[in-house]
């Protein structure tokens, strides 16, 4: 039975029995229980550890803390020793009678479990000495290794929602609003519009029933930075939630999350059930007789859900078509009343901002982009995960200093950031400091924070076509531009990769994303054509290779490449027996195989299956 | 065994109730729906548009509009395969054929046994273990094309080829 | 009201309207297929696509079927950018519907090059250009939302549920009256209404009138008109003709 907290005072004195009930010398060993590293057996560590432990005898030194994520994903799964912050990786059940018996019993090091240096291969004990997290400001993040997403009272152990109690008796609504004005937070989720001024656009609309939404549909393929917060550090959200709430003046909030997140779903509802019951939530808030209720509704599977007015259609039961933005949301939103929609990542900033004020805040980041920012760093890079930075830094840093750059001895080609709606950069722009507005003046955009970076292998015609197919996909189907201009773009991308493209085609190509740009009803069809145009601009002399000679430089396009057994095949018959086609055919006892090129489908599996790099793509 | 019109009635009051009626949750409603009686049958639609009230063509558009719905019965095993970027670009394409191959099917549809039903997923939000195949809620990261046979295989019916 | 000026022309305007509506009441042309006034604005086909202006300076290309009237505002019908988009959006519609007599008419009046974009379906006859005013029709003025767009995104269809449940439809044939490409067609011939959607062709039985003898409305349209309206069958049974 959780305590019913009627004032700040309360909550404070909550904080600090947690805390000195807590034992500081008692040992944590908090095992990252996000999605990615669940899928890599930590929860089979999790309970490897605690039967040890037990075992053991030193159950009452020690603490096995299911976790949040704790963001460094290639590594999962990753276990943390806490309070001397040592970081194993890639840790197995296998792993841990050794862990236990080494690390809790002894206090020594298991050296294999560290990380490596990438460089001089030396192991590295504490985590905050590993390049990947020294080089982050992790505001948001921080916690997230640190509590149990299910244990509302290690958020308390960690000031959670002291910024709530502040802001409901130590500041009015108008002050919470330019405190989030001044603090310069813009919109986490693509738009970058100005949080405060979204606020108080809202508090100013007419009528008396408002909503606050928080828009965790996170559709961007690539993204999983709202994933990775609503599941680890869901009261973070509520907490932001609550305090727009009041700044506002609403009394009934909706969490969107995406069907396909079935753990940030469970440990949402979780957070607000227990935050319900101790008076953080629901009626009469922390004793200050202001009510908020929350609802968590599921999304069905659809991108375009994330667009604020699909996400309402949604939320009204609805299909999820957007609608013209000419008067805005926060005048004529959900159930065509006032309403605010903001990103997770938005909303879990707030409690920051109040907790250390707008100068604090605004003293991070470039000018025109305020704070840290979370990206999901993936793709052909070496320590994929979340990273949180300040606004500012370069792509250079981000990708090379802190993701350790490009595996297996390749070139860095592109990255691309802002999903579908964004655009590619080349090696070119690595210096660019990451805000809103550089990325937009280059042709991308920051979208919800997926930065996805590509490698010589990568064609980028392939890339462009990539994105149309999956925003074909996704599209609504309301409106001309965008339905039958993405179906245009995509038989034209397809030809061009299957070799039959002509220059023709790329002017067409040029008119058709200038009109779906300006004439599509939302922002899916009026960005579809930023993926495209980049690829043009940056990587021209790709799309002239696949047009004028028929070749794909990356050797990506089926249709235009081959493969071929070259002299140096011993005839070990690996690819023979794999392949789908029996294409292949040995001719005897160290002798190359043969391949059948018109039976070749390409579909790349003796490439992969051949240990002897005696395959050659041409 | 195939399931009868009362018991999707009883089925879908039920779900019903525990939503208030409120037509608001149509989405969630169906997902409930849908996980109750394994996909979506006709007479469940016209269960809800008839005790809520709402027009059937209402329902029949959500449900047909969301992709997370299936208004035919799925096969015993659901496969997902994750067409995210950053999967595609660790091969997610190959990884796609190499299923579609094995199981003889095309994404969106089942095989005609009712044992495999293949679908495309645009990101499931760990990308870090891309390529990926999700089979039966059970994530398969790192995918490599050698390992596809190998994992469905161990959810064929023994002696049984598609 | 509010003070606005269309294409150099200042006019005054009542707070609400559209910009669409004002334009044409000074006679302006201004090219729609999704727009009826009989019916909510929908913002599917995006011809009617102008260039503004607020009186704050920012200026861009909005609808102006949903764009409502504003002070100081200035509004552009024509530009060259207003026609280049316009002729690639009938041009697409053109590639969805080839030889459709209706879009191959506005396609010439906007100037646009015959099979400029490949055919979508060679072969498959579709005249639906997804506009939803029959949709519309049907859930705003009829009241039976007896037809509804199915699916997302290119597979999207204008059908009824499952493609083959018409119970809701009452066969007064509003959409087909309504629908600018003719993608809807009715036919009435020997006592039987005929209507022919994009998916399927549904026959309903017509009903005679008591007098005459010609048929004149179908039975489904005569129960639903005395549901509605609280009168016995028989109140119907003349037709509009040869009612006192």
């Amino acid at each position: 039975m959780l305590k019913r907290l009627n004032s700040p005072h309360e909550l404070e004195d909550l904080k600090k029995s947690i805390r000195s009930c807590r034992d500081l010398n008692k040992t944590v060993v908090s095992v990252c229980a996000g999605t990615g590293c669940i899928t890599l057996g930590s929860g089979e560590v999790i309970e490897a550890l605690r039967k040890e432990i037990d075992a053991q005898g030193i159950g009452h030194k020690v603490e096995v803390r299911a976790s949040g994520c704790h963001g460094f994903c290639e590594r999962g799964a990753l276990v943390n020793i806490l309070p001397q912050n040592i970081l194993y990786q890639r840790v197995k059940t296998q792993d841990v009678p050794e862990l236990v018996a080494k690390t809790l019993v002894e206090g020594q090091v298991v050296e294999r479990l560290l990380y490596p240096d990438i460089v001089t291969g030396k192991r590295i004990t504490r985590e905050d000495e590993v390049p990947f997290y020294a080089r982050q400001k992790r505001l948001l993040l921080e916690h997230s290794s640190r509590i149990d997403p299910q244990s509302i009272e290690d958020y308390l152990y960690f000031d959670g929602y002291k910024a709530l109690g502040k802001a409901l008796y130590a500041m009015d609504p108008q002050q919470i609003i330019e405190e989030v004005k001044a603090s310069g937070l813009r919109g986490r989720g693509g738009g970058g519009f100005l949080t405060g001024k979204k606020w108080e656009n809202t508090r100013d609309a007419h009528g008396d029933v408002k909503y606050i939404i928080c828009n965790c549909d996170e559709g961007d393929p690539g993204a999983y930075m709202d994933r990775s917060l609503m599941e680890s550090n869901p009261h973070s959200v509520l907490e932001g939630m609550i305090i727009g709430a009041f700044a506002i003046g609403a009394h009934e909030g909706y969490i969107y999350i995406r069907n396909e997140y079935p753990l940030a779903v469970k440990n949402a509802t979780n957070a607000i059930i227990k935050a319900e019951e101790m008076g953080l939530l629901g009626d009469n808030i922390l004793g200050k007789g202001f009510n908020f209720h929350i609802q968590i509704s599921r999304g069905g599977g659809a991108f375009v859900c994330g667009e604020s007015t699909a996400l309402m259609a949604s939320l009204e039961g609805k299909v999820g078509e957007p609608r013209a933005k000419y008067v805005h949301t926060s005048e004529k939103g959900l159930w065509e009343r006032p309403s605010n929609l903001n990103n997770v990542e938005t909303w879990a900033n707030v409690p920051l901002i109040i907790n250390n004020g707008a100068k604090w805040y605004s003293g991070i980041g470039t000018a025109g982009s305020k704070g840290t920012k979370i990206f999901s760093l993936v793709g052909k890079v070496r320590n994929t995960g979340l990273v949180e930075v300040p606004m500012g830094i370069t792509l250079r840093e981000i990708i090379f200093e802190i993701g350790g750059g490009i595996p297996g001895n390749k070139r860095f080609k592109a990255v691309q950031t802002g999903g579908p709606s964004g655009g590619f950069i080349p090696d070119t722009l690595l210096d660019l400091q990451v805000d809103f507005d550089e990325l937009t003046r280059v042709g991308s955009m920051m979208g919800s924070g997926a930065m996805i970076v590509m490698d010589e292998s990568n064609c980028m015609v392939d890339m462009a076509k990539y994105f149309i197919t999956f925003l074909l996909d996704e599209l609504c189907g309301k409106c001309l531009p965008c339905r039958e201009g993405m179906k245009q773009l995509h038989t034209i991308l397809i030809r061009i990769t299957n070799g039959e493209g002509t220059m023709a085609d790329v002017q067409m190509i040029e008119d058709l994303c200038s009109t779906m740009k300006t004439a599509s009803l939302c922002g899916l069809g009026q960005s579809a054509p930023n993926p495209v145009l980049t690829s043009l601009r940056y990587f021209r002399e790709e799309w002239e290779a696949h047009v004028l000679e028929k070749r794909c430089p990356a050797k990506v396009c089926k249709a235009l490449i081959t493969y071929n057994i070259s002299e140096k095949c011993p005839g070990c018959g690996l690819c023979v027996k794999a392949c789908p086609e029996t294409a292949i055919v040995s001719k005897g006892k160290k002798q190359p195989v043969e391949l059948d090129q018109i039976k070749c489908i390409r579909c790349g599996t003796c490439y992969d299956v051949c240990k002897l790099d005696a395959i050659v793509v041409k | 065994m195939k399931i009868d019109e009362a018991q999707i009635k009883t089925k879908v009051r039920g779900i019903l109730q525990k939503f208030n009626n409120n037509s608001a949750m149509l989405v969630g409603i169906l997902q409930d729906a849908q996980s109750e009686l394994g996909y979506l049958p006709h007479e469940a639609l016209h269960a809800i548009h008839e005790y809520l009230d709402i027009p059937l063509t209402r329902v029949y558009s959500v449900a047909t509009f969301f992709k997370a719905f299936s208004l035919v019965p799925l096969g015993k095993h659901q496969v997902h395969i994750c067409m995210g970027t950053a999967c595609h670009v660790r091969g997610a394409e190959k990884i796609l054929d190499s299923v579609k191959r094995e199981l003889c099917i095309e994404p969106g549809t089942s095989d005609k046994d009712l044992n495999f039903s293949l679908e495309t997923v645009n990101c499931l939000g760990a990308c870090a273990l891309g390529p990926i195949m999700v089979v039966d809620g059970k994530y398969h990261g790192n995918m490599k094309i050698e390992g596809v046979k190998s994992i469905l295989e161990s959810y064929k019916e023994p002696g049984g080829k598609i | 009201m509010v003070k606005l000026t269309i294409d150099g022309r200042q006019t005054e305007a009542k707070e609400g309207m559209m910009v669409l509506d004002v334009a044409r009441s000074m006679n302006i042309y201004i090219p729609t297929l999704c727009t009826h006034e009989a019916l909510s604005p929908y913002g599917a086909c995006r011809l009617c696509m102008v260039e503004i202006a607020t009186k704050s300076g920012r200026s861009r290309m909005v609808t102006s079927c949903l764009y409502p009237v504003e002070e100081g505002l200035t509004v552009q019908t024509n530009t060259q950018k207003v026609a280049a988009h316009r002729k690639i959006l009938i041009e697409l519609l053109m590639a969805r519907c080839p030889n459709n007599a209706v879009l191959m008419d506005l396609g010439r009046r906007l100037g646009a090059t015959p099979a400029f974009f490949p055919e979508e379906n060679p072969g498959k006859n579709n005249n639906c250009i997804l506009c939803g005013l029959c949709t519309r029709t049907c859930a705003e003025v009829v009241g039976q939302s007896a037809i509804s767009f199915v699916s997302r995104g290119i597979g999207r269809e204008m059908a009824v549920p499952f493609f083959d449940h018409w119970d809701a439809c009452i066969a007064c044939g509003s959409c087909s009256y309504v629908c600018p490409t003719g993608a809807i067609i009715l036919e009435d011939k020997d006592g039987v209404r005929s209507i022919k959607m994009p998916h399927n062709e549904k026959q309903f039985e017509l009903a005679q009138c008591e007098q005459c003898g010609s048929y004149w409305i179908p039975k489904r349209q005569i129960a639903w008109m005395a549901q509605k309206s609280g009168l016995p069958v028989e109140a119907f049974d003349k037709c509009m003709d040869c009612r006192d």
